[in-house]
């Protein structure tokens, strides 16, 4: 098959953007979730997925450091390793800093966020050391799909990219089918619409929110496995921008809406990337930010959001 | 009064700072029978609903309910277990329905505990297991019934919040009534229904009464209606008990013709 090089280099930025758009995505779900239920922005989700990060690199050092050199094996272990113990923070969190003050005025439990998230830096900070860490490169290889002889431009996906994108858009597919048709996610619609009236229906509110908690950070640990493993180095400060960036992509999507905060991941994903290839990569987060004033100033609710409806 | 009490509230007292919204009150309920509380505009009929379903914490008194596994005292329990351990259902002055579901969706999640027993912390939910299936079919067959007994059954796939008004308040009392409820809280529920939605629900009520032996406590300010179907009649004036007894007594009851049109001239 023939590509003419622009276009060659094109689907090289696509490749790149979904791959990032898809870890953006499965960050981006935390916070809309989160927000829908309680109506808060967990400032920490950020740092949640930094411990995810963190976890995952422990593990996989770990695993190597005892032999074990099977890839899927590896994988799945090094996944649980962060999964679990990501959920068992994600749930602490809420229960210490969030549950306490849900009937506070909204500042209080903003400026609790923000204060667990300089704690988990610090922490990690303090116990992993401040220099960045780097694991051995892993499931190397790829496919190229179109290679440039004589110096053209070559087109190649790495399973590491194939594995990245697959994997997040099976979470995906099952997590909108837990929230579409399973009795928790039923339960957690009724939440994010009236808690006090699903309290009274017999639904237990507490456990739904700390539920609700717990899949965030689940799924913000994929992501900082994803991380890790892509781009093999790590540090006690990623949580920050890639939080700021998977909010970003929330309120792009429209704060709220699932469906919302995979596709603001998506584009902001794809943002950067064709950013970075086609215009100068040091600015690739004006034109994200920018993109957001922009989409913001035409529809304030995000591009899935729902219109701000007066509760009765 | 008998011992077949479904309900004994004894000696609740609520207070906020210092005003006593309701001051020793003591009254009960039993199966098979509508008890109304009556009273004028802040009598504390509504603070007597929101210590019974777990809103208030009683500054004093006890709320007792028989069950089946023994006496539950309602001030105890946590909200979300005053539906499902006391199986006590409560609607609102205001409607309160999960605008943005379906309708049959908001009668679903009133049968959220028996689903999530069936879903295996959600894997059966997810992956369609047979158990769940079951279980959900139950769950949509008993909102069938429901919808088909008020006549909602073409709207089940509507938006609830897009439905009419008095259609609202029908979904409202059925979605308490999906919770499977022995006691059932309806504050006002003929607020802002015209005539005869008024009759038809004055039916339903009766029905409920008479066919599911289902108690109902009413708060309503339609008289008619109150004195047309209750079994007996509580009276509330600032707080306070003014009187407990039968539609025909209440009536003539000097107490309570004085609180609601106020003390008679001196002649």
């Amino acid at each position: 098959m023939q590509v003419p090089p622009p276009m060659a280099y094109f689907l090289q930025q696509l490749i790149n953007g979904l791959v990032l758009g898809s870890i953006y995505g499965l960050i981006a779900i935390g916070y809309t979730m989160v927000y829908g239920i309680v109506g808060m922005i967990n400032f920490a989700h950020g740092e949640i997925y930094m411990l995810g990060a963190f976890l995952a690199l422990i593990a996989f050092v770990a695993l190597s450091a005892i032999g074990l050199s099977s890839v899927p094996i590896t994988l799945v272990i090094v996944l649980v390793v962060s999964v679990t113990f990501t959920a068992a923070w994600g749930w602490t969190v809420e229960r210490v800093a969030y549950r306490p003050l849900r009937n506070s005025p909204r500042l209080a439990p903003l400026i609790s966020a923000i204060g667990v998230s300089i704690f988990l830096q610090n922490f990690v900070q303090l116990t992993q050391g401040a220099r960045s860490k780097a694991i051995q490169p892993f499931l190397r290889g790829g496919v190229t799909l179109y290679g440039g002889g004589d110096g053209a431009f070559a087109v190649t996906v790495s399973w590491l990219q194939i594995f990245i994108v697959v994997f997040t858009t099976v979470l995906m597919i099952g997590f909108t089918l837990l929230i579409a048709r399973t009795s928790l996610g039923r339960a957690q619609r009724a939440c994010s619409q009236d808690l006090k009236m699903a309290s009274l229906l017999g639904i237990d509110v507490d456990k739904t929110i700390s539920t609700t908690f717990v899949i965030g950070a689940a799924l913000a640990a994929v992501a900082g496995m994803l991380v890790t493993l892509y781009y093999g180095v790590i540090d006690f400060f990623i949580g920050f921008l890639a939080g700021i960036k998977a909010f970003t992509a929330a309120v792009l999507g429209g704060i709220g809406s699932l469906p919302g905060a995979m596709l603001g991941g998506l584009l902001i994903g794809l943002i950067e990337a064709f950013w970075s290839g086609y215009a100068a990569a040091e600015y690739k987060d004006v034109a994200v930010y920018g993109i957001l004033v922009l989409v913001l100033t035409v529809r304030p609710q995000g591009l899935l959001g729902r219109p701000a409806i007066e509760k009765v | 009064m008998s011992g077949d009490k479904l309900l004994s509230v004894e000696h609740l007292t609520m207070q906020f700072g210092g005003l006593k919204a309701v001051n020793d009150v003591s009254f009960a309920a039993s199966a098979s029978a509508i008890t109304a509380i009556i009273g004028p505009n802040g009598a504390g009929k509504t603070t007597v609903f929101n210590c019974l379903t777990g809103f208030y914490h009683p500054t004093h008194g006890r709320i007792a309910l028989k069950s089946q596994h023994g006496t539950i005292e309602l001030q105890n329990l946590r909200k979300h277990q005053v539906s499902a351990r006391a199986k006590v259902a409560r609607t609102f002055q205001n409607i309160r329905l999960f605008a943005g579901m379906t309708v049959l969706e908001n009668l679903i999640v009133a049968q959220h505990n028996r689903l999530q027993r069936a879903s295996l912390f959600s894997f059966a939910g997810l992956f369609g297991l047979p158990a769940y299936r079951k279980a959900e079919k139950d769950a949509v067959e008993r909102a069938r019934f429901w919808l088909d007994r008020v006549g909602l059954t073409s709207w089940a796939d509507a938006q609830a919040g897009s439905l009419p008004y008095g259609q609202q308040r029908k979904l409202e009392i059925i979605r308490a009534l999906c919770t499977e409820p022995v006691l059932l809280c309806l504050d006002e529920p003929a607020a802002g229904l015209n005539g005869s939605e008024t009759a038809e629900l004055a039916r339903f009520l009766r029905e409920l009464r008479d066919e599911h032996g289902l108690a109902i406590l009413l708060i309503e300010h339609d008289m008619g209606m109150v004195m047309g179907i209750s079994d007996h009649i509580v009276v509330l004036d600032y707080g306070r008990k003014i009187a407990d007894a039968a539609p025909a007594v209440i009536k003539e009851d000097p107490a309570v013709i004085r609180a609601y049109l106020g003390e008679p001239e001196a002649a």
